[in-house]
């Protein structure tokens, strides 16, 4: 019992002193003090049971629920203190407005984490077509094949070791910021270590959206209350397609190198499959989130971050677009434009990759972890009516 | 839909109303529904609930153990101490044993017991994301369904013609059906008939001027009054109501489950004249709460103050605003406008009569006082470690009991004789069950059974059976 009070004080102690909670974290703090004597959404995701293993919310639990949250929507509609009430609870919303806060708190080097407050549509596409147009005058530099039917020889554009050190640079910056930035996340609260099972569960977590399903396995809320797994479907067709996309070149490197075949690979080939098939997945994907972000309920999440919600989903739409068009016509005398304009694209995602809406998947993973370790961990409270 | 050929009015926007609406298009009656609030503010205190009660034999879904009929019952004879009617209380119990898979038909789904709440997971089904989930399913669904919704349309005057229902005045507009469900809630948002119903007491005030509402503010009763005027037979004390002590900052309506404090039994709890009134480990919280929105009613100026101390941090579900927090119970009497020397007197008296033998919270254990009234007869532990925390409480009206008297059919009544299409179902009908007293979750269990009732026997007056009525029969 008395360990149980020290526990319970101490817990108090730590969540207090963070440091002043910003204007953003503080209408958290605000909305989970009413969630917590609530409690109905309980059953619809992790944040509510992770609210309820605290008394008060500190600015690391702030970060935490924040990040947990998948804007799914259901909690919005279920509330019976929503805007239109005078405690005006919005959860998706006000968690929103934290994530963002993190992401930009939390990214390396830190002065880029501007970007995200300006991580518009603007941006990305600006950063796309600057790209291109490098890549452009590159081949313009590179003389007088442009413009050639290539039969769809690639490198004679580019050679293969110039894309593969451009790009294997710019993953590599993109998963060292990524990474630098997770591991302040995470250690500025570590949950304590991963279990076998823990990360088994995050995982599966994380791969099958389980928190889109809206505990009830009808999906979440996009323009009105009614539930629907669109979203869930919509992100799967994303998230694979990349996957995808991303396993087709990586196993054209390795035949590259590996095997020493060469470019361009016939359709029945296994990079042009994947390739294929994960493009398919990125032009269904963004294509149907786009049309779900356009039509969201207006008071689903942050609307300023709507700009770096389209602008990731129209780079990704961009991608498969650009991919498939040098597919068709890699033979044809536009193929070096064709390609120029498809890398320059994955250039610019890539680059604004560790700025903008793709770091959400790896804060909401690492939180996902969090939460899988800290619910196997007793809780600290004895609510008396248990 | 042309009016002079409307089957079905329902009055009301909550669950008992929907429960009917949807069960009367279900047997094929045209309805029309119509909701005094905005679309905004619909579902009246429905959306505010969270589970209900519900029987049943055998471990269900989301429900543990067995909940059997009698168990049933005799919880609910307890708690009103007799004052209820047998016949429709079995009935509804029954009910509630049949109406979850209709309920989940209607897109309504349910979880386990709340974190906090685990008491109640043997005899509760739990709404998934509460009741404003539920009552948006049921507006979903009713919408699938064809029934046509009107929101801002209070209904102020039920037209009757020899107990027979005629139609329905908004306002200047007058509207005309074959039947009628008279779902509207109790009479609890108007403040001025409870102030007329709880008059003024020995010491010169008027009660319910001290009132909260916990639930909508659009419960004001409109149709019950003009059935009362035109004769309908009520039944029913209208100072009976469900009432909980909730935190005096509470808003005034709407302030729902949150604002309670869920502290009592932990602590003590001392008036205005920071004297003890009640003993606070009578039994356990989720057993007396229901009680203290009354005991509180009954002092003077109509509010209580709970007083714990750092031991009790941690074991009762986190209230929605922070207590008065401070270091000396000097300060807290203070800060919380008690005169200090009779509240300093009232906490040492408790505490040298605590006797403490080995606390938990989880049984009525053997810490009790000795020596002073009233007793506290568990959990009694001196209040003596830093920091104190005090809460100020008011009486939250949940819900009123006065109503109309209605038979198994949920036929409204006129000098003892039901009317042929003329029916209530919800909260204006809950004294029926109710007289006084409260048991967790039953006012969802009486506005599920009679509105699903209310509902089928007003299409049947219109010739629409409900194919519940065939399988019955
Ligand atoms: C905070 C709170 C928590 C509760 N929790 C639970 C719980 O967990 N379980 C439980 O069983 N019970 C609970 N209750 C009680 C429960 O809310 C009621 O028993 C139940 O909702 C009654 O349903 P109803 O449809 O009769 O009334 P309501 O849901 O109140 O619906 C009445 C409807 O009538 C409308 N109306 C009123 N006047 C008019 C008019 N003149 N014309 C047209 N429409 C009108 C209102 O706008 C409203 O839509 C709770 C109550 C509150 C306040
Ligand atoms: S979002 Fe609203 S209904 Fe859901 S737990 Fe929070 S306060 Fe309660
Ligand atoms: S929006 Fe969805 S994921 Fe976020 S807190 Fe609400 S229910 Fe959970």
């Amino acid at each position: 019992m008395q360990q149980l009070e020290a526990l319970t004080r101490e817990a108090q102690g730590l969540a207090m002193g963070r440091g002043p909670l910003t204007g953003d974290e503080a209408e958290v703090a605000r909305q989970m003090q009413i969630c917590n004597a609530c409690r109905y959404c309980e059953g619809y995701c992790a944040v509510f049971p992770a609210m309820a293993r605290r008394l008060e919310f500190g600015k690391t639990d702030i970060h935490y629920l924040a990040n947990l949250c998948h804007n799914c929507g259901d909690c919005l509609h279920a509330c019976q203190y929503g805007p239109d009430h005078e405690f005006k609870v919005n959860v998706p919303q006000a968690m929103a407005q934290v994530r963002l806060h993190t992401y930009t708190e939390f990214a390396w080097p830190r002065a880029f984490g501007g970007l995200y407050q300006r991580n518009g549509l603007a941006v990305a596409l600006a950063t796309a077509a600057g790209l291109a147009l490098f890549l452009i005058l590159s081949m313009v530099m590179a003389g007088t094949q442009m413009g050639q039917p290539l039969a769809g020889n690639f490198y004679a554009i580019f050679p293969h070791n110039v894309l593969a050190w451009m790009f294997g640079i710019v993953f590599a910056y993109a998963a060292l910021a990524l990474g630098i930035g997770v591991s302040r996340f995470w250690r500025e609260e570590s949950p304590g270590a991963a279990t076998g099972e823990a990360t088994a569960e995050a995982v599966h977590n994380a791969l099958t959206l389980k928190y889109l399903d809206g505990g009830h396995g009808k999906g979440c809320n996009e323009e009105s209350d009614a539930f629907t797994l669109a979203r869930r479907r919509f992100h799967h067709f994303t998230f694979y397609g990349f996957m995808l996309c991303f396993a087709a070149t990586s196993v054209a490197t390795l035949y590259h190198y590996l095997f020493h075949w060469e470019a361009p690979y016939a359709f029945t080939s296994l990079p042009v499959i994947l390739g294929s098939l994960g493009g398919l997945g990125l032009l269904i994907g963004p294509a149907g989130l786009l049309w779900l972000n356009l039509n969201r309920h207006p008071r689903h999440g942050d609307a300023a971050q709507k700009p770096m919600d389209r602008g990731f989903i129209a780079l990704l739409l961009a991608t498969s677009l650009t991919g498939f068009a040098l597919l068709l016509w890699r033979d044809s005398g536009a193929m070096g434009l064709l390609l120029a304009v498809h890398l320059g694209i994955v250039m610019a995602l890539f680059l604004t990759m560790p700025y903008g809406k793709f770091a959400h998947g790896i804060f909401r993973s690492a939180a996902l972890l969090k939460w899988s370790i800290e619910r196997r961990q007793p809780s600290r409270l004895r609510l008396g009516a248990d | 839909m042309d009016d002079s050929q409307l089957d079905v009015i329902v009055i009301g926007g909550g669950n008992a109303a929907l429960c009917a609406a949807l069960m009367a298009r279900e047997a094929g009656a045209s309805v029309l529904l119509l909701e005094a609030a905005p679309e905004e503010w619909r579902g009246g205190n429905s959306q505010h609930t969270r589970n209900l009660r519900a029987m049943h034999d055998a471990p269900e879904d989301v429900l543990t153990e067995a909940y059997p009929e009698e168990e049933f019952w005799q919880d609910l004879l307890k708690v009103t101490g007799g004052i209820t009617n047998e016949h429709l209380a079995r009935l509804a119990i029954r009910e509630s044993s049949r109406c979850r898979p209709w309920m989940h038909k209607h897109g309504v789904h349910f979880q386990p017991s709340l974190s906090g709440t685990l008491h109640l997971s043997s005899t509760n089904a739990f709404f998934m994301g509460g009741g404003r989930a539920l009552v948006n399913a049921y507006f979903r669904s009713a919408q699938e369904l064809g029934v046509k919704v009107r929101y801002n349309a209070p209904v102020d005057t039920i037209e009757v013609e020899n107990g027979r229902f005629v139609a329905v005045r908004v306002g200047n507009e007058r509207i005309a059906a074959k039947a009628c469900v008279v779902a509207s809630g109790g009479f609890e948002s108007d403040i001025a008939w409870q102030r007329e119903a709880w008059g003024q007491n020995e010491r010169g005030e008027w009660p319910a001027d001290n009132f909260l509402i916990r639930g909508t503010r659009y419960n004001l009763g409109l149709p019950l009054k003009s059935l009362m005027k035109a004769g309908a037979d009520t039944i029913g004390d209208p100072t009976q109501a469900h009432c909980v002590a909730i935190d005096a900052r509470a808003p005034l309506y709407d302030g729902g489950i949150c604002t309670r404090v869920d502290c009592v039994s932990l602590g003590i709890m001392v008036n205005r004249e920071a004297e003890r009134f009640y003993d606070e480990g009578e039994d356990f919280w989720p057993k007396r709460y229901a009680l203290w929105g009354r005991l509180v009613a009954l002092q003077p100026g109509q509010i209580g103050y709970c007083i714990i101390d750092a031991k009790a941090v941690g074991r009762f579900m986190p209230p929605v605003f922070p207590g008065i927090k401070t270091n000396t119970l000097e300060e807290l009497a203070r800060e919380m406008g008690l005169d200090e020397q009779k509240f300093m007197a009232t906490v040492n008296a408790f505490n040298a009569a605590c006797k403490v033998g080995t606390f938990d919270h989880q049984v009525q254990d053997d810490c009790h006082t000795e020596g002073i009234t009233p007793p506290k007869t568990h959990w009694a532990r001196p209040i003596d470690t830093a920091p104190f925390f005090g809460y100020a409480l008011r009486p939250g009206i949940t819900f009123t009991y006065l109503g109309l008297k209605i038979n198994d059919h949920a036929a409204v009544h006129f000098n003892g004789q039901p009317s042929p299409n003329l029916f209530a179902a919800g909260e204006v009908m809950a004294g029926n069950v109710l007289g006084k007293g409260y048991t967790a979750g039953v006012g969802m269990t009486i506005g599920t059974a009679f509105g699903r009732i209310a509902g089928t026997r007003a299409a049947a007056s219109t010739g629409h059976i409900h194919e519940a009525i065939h399988a019955a029969a």
